[in-house]
């Protein structure tokens, strides 16, 4: 009398359709359950992301925040943008996790666990500036290929971890060395186990910064796992995708990185400029160091209405890559006139700083509040798209916000 | 004599009464056994739905459902070439991936080489034509200029 206690025929090719493979004991899957590889948890709990979040795609899972959400000075992670090339890492044995340095460049390939790497080498702190390097992308015209990110793919965290350097150091640097690439423990979206999904790095002199770590938190507690956990690479200012994630290995190399992304046009901008929509021959494209100065507006979010007389107090941050942010204005008269906010120097090297000014109407209408940040040698944001390029890296354009005196 | 007739058939008439309600309560009780013989726990008097989470199982023709033009599984435009494209454009990454790009036929055509040289993506065979004419009908690129207008404002009242 028992109504049908396992999984009938039709569901079984129904799931074993949509997984792409036949379900081996398939008949003994008991009803009510979803295998695994089906399950499509909801985003927003499974990372701890909150609801004004904008998914930009589930697979692999790419999700930005809106410039509002981003008004804390350090970002708390449920504002954080999730950027995947690849599957998270599933079951992590923290226990045998181990970081290997190696390649052509290093003196002696050494391995050590966490506990020797918390033990072994000075622990620092900093908050780091991480922004990726299609941030923007969304702007570009004629349209680049990838994630069309708009304005939420930055956030500035605080880390704590070694220095990249002494562990380098530890195993020991040859003269010719070059570059450090990592490799890391997600899987490609092929689930193909030769292929990386990405494997970048950064020039010596990058890897060698005292800002450069290899964290083990982030704002003081474990570092989550889509954004890297056990052991995340964190290079503040340079596009966000240097910064592995996962990392199980560090390579010393004697010549530029050959990792996944690293090559092709991933990642990289024309050496010289180009028209919209110009081709470009993979020669011809270099690799992004440095982020561009940005800036953006916090506070208030946009679509603010005021009555007429009343003044707002905006505030936002202002970031670099590897400078400072000296100068920091606003317009509401679309660049005609700018007045300048005050702007905070960052607690550390590559961190954002926040800038703030009380802004006043003349009268009634529509307004938009432009935000314009100048780095240390003088360069500023634009206010039109900057420099056309293939695959829509670096817009670094003003922000604005919409406000309505009523 | 007419009396005790009558009463007579009386008593058999109240004796047929008292037998049928016996009768008819024995036949009840031996089929209320008799059902729960068969089904001790009433299953049958039961809400049917049991107690374990009931999965959805999509039929064919609701797994690829069209709303409004658009695949509903997919987000993608509902149009010549649909099937192909889903069939061969999911499997690694999301729709979502296609569905917020728009490119002109020589780029989608660059980015399937891209994807067949780099990343395990198979020959399409002569799908590829219909993916490409699908994508460029229903994803090309817009005219949006230097910078665009704000738009999709969600207008509040601001109190300080």
């Amino acid at each position: 009398m028992e109504r049908r206690k396992f999984i009938g025929r039709t569901a079984l090719i129904a799931f074993a359709s949509a997984l792409g493979s036949e379900i081996v004991f398939g008949k003994y899957l008991p009803v009510g359950y979803t295998p695994l590889g089906l399950q499509n948890p909801d985003p927003f709990k499974l990372f701890h992301k909150d609801s004004g979040m904008v998914l930009l795609n589930d697979k692999p899972w790419n999700m930005e925040a809106q410039a509002h959400l981003l008004d804390d000075k350090i970002t708390p992670n449920k504002y954080i943008f999730i950027r995947n090339n690849g599957l998270v890492p599933e079951n992590i044995a923290i226990a045998n996790w181990t970081l290997t340095i190696d390649g052509e460049s290093v003196t002696q390939k050494k391995t050590y666990t966490l506990a020797q790497l918390k033990s072994k080498f000075k622990q620092h702190t900093y908050q780091l500036t991480l922004e990726c390097g299609g941030n923007g992308r969304a702007e570009y015209n004629p349209p680049a290929k990838g994630n069309q990110w708009t304005i939420g793919a930055i956030y500035c965290a605080e880390w704590t971890g070694v220095r990249l350097r002494d562990v380098l150091e530890d195993a020991g640097i040859k003269n010719d060395a070059v570059y450090i690439g990592y490799h890391a423990a997600d899987k490609h979206l092929s689930r193909d186990p030769e292929k990386e999904p990405i494997s970048r790095g950064a020039p010596m002199a990058k890897a060698l910064q005292d800002e450069t770590l290899l964290a083990f938190t982030m704002n003081g507690a474990d570092i989550p796992l889509v954004h890297g956990y056990p052991l995340r690479l964190v290079a503040g200012g340079w596009p966000a995708s240097v910064s592995g994630k996962w990392v199980e290995r560090i390579s010393i190399r004697n010549k530029v990185h050959d990792g996944a992304k690293m090559t092709g046009s991933a990642y990289r901008v024309p050496c010289n400029p180009v028209g919209p929509g110009e081709k470009v021959s993979e020669k011809d494209m270099c690799i992004i160091e440095s982020m561009p100065v940005k800036s953006l507006i916090t506070y208030p979010k946009t679509g603010a209405m005021i009555s007429e007389g009343k003044k707002i107090n905006i505030r936002g941050h202002a970031w670099a890559g590897e400078l400072e942010v000296l100068k920091m204005e606003y317009s509401i008269d679309f660049g005609s006139t700018w007045k300048v906010c005050s702007i905070e120097k960052p607690v550390n090297r590559l961190a954002w700083q926040h800038f703030s000014a009380q802004v006043d109407f003349p009268k009634k209408g529509y307004y938009e509040v432009w935000s314009r940040a100048t780095d240390s040698q003088g360069t500023a944001q634009p206010m039109l798209i900057p420099g056309w390029n293939p695959k829509g890296y670096l817009n670094n354009a003003c922000q604005r916000i919409a406000i309505k005196v009523s | 004599m007419k009396d005790k007739f009558s009463k007579f058939i009386k008593s058999i008439g109240s004796i047929n009464k008292l037998s049928i309600i016996i009768w008819g309560s024995l036949g009840v009780i031996t089929i209320i056994g008799i059902y729960l013989l068969l089904d001790p726990t009433l299953s049958a008097f039961k809400n049917q739905i049991p107690n374990e989470t009931v999965v959805a199982i999509p039929k064919e023709d609701d797994y690829n459902k069209i709303e409004n033009g658009i695949h509903v599984r997919t987000g993608f435009i509902d149009a010549p070439g649909l099937m192909e494209t889903v069939n061969n454009c999911t499997n690694c990454h999301s729709s979502k991936l296609v569905t917020q790009n728009r490119m002109n036929k020589e780029r989608w055509v660059a980015t399937i080489r891209w994807m067949q040289e780099t990343q395990n993506l198979w020959d399409l065979g002569k799908n590829e034509d219909v993916i490409v004419n699908y994508l460029v009908t229903n994803y090309p690129p817009l005219e949006t200029g230097r910078r665009e207008n704000l738009a999709n404002i969600a207008w509040y009242m601001l109190e300080e």
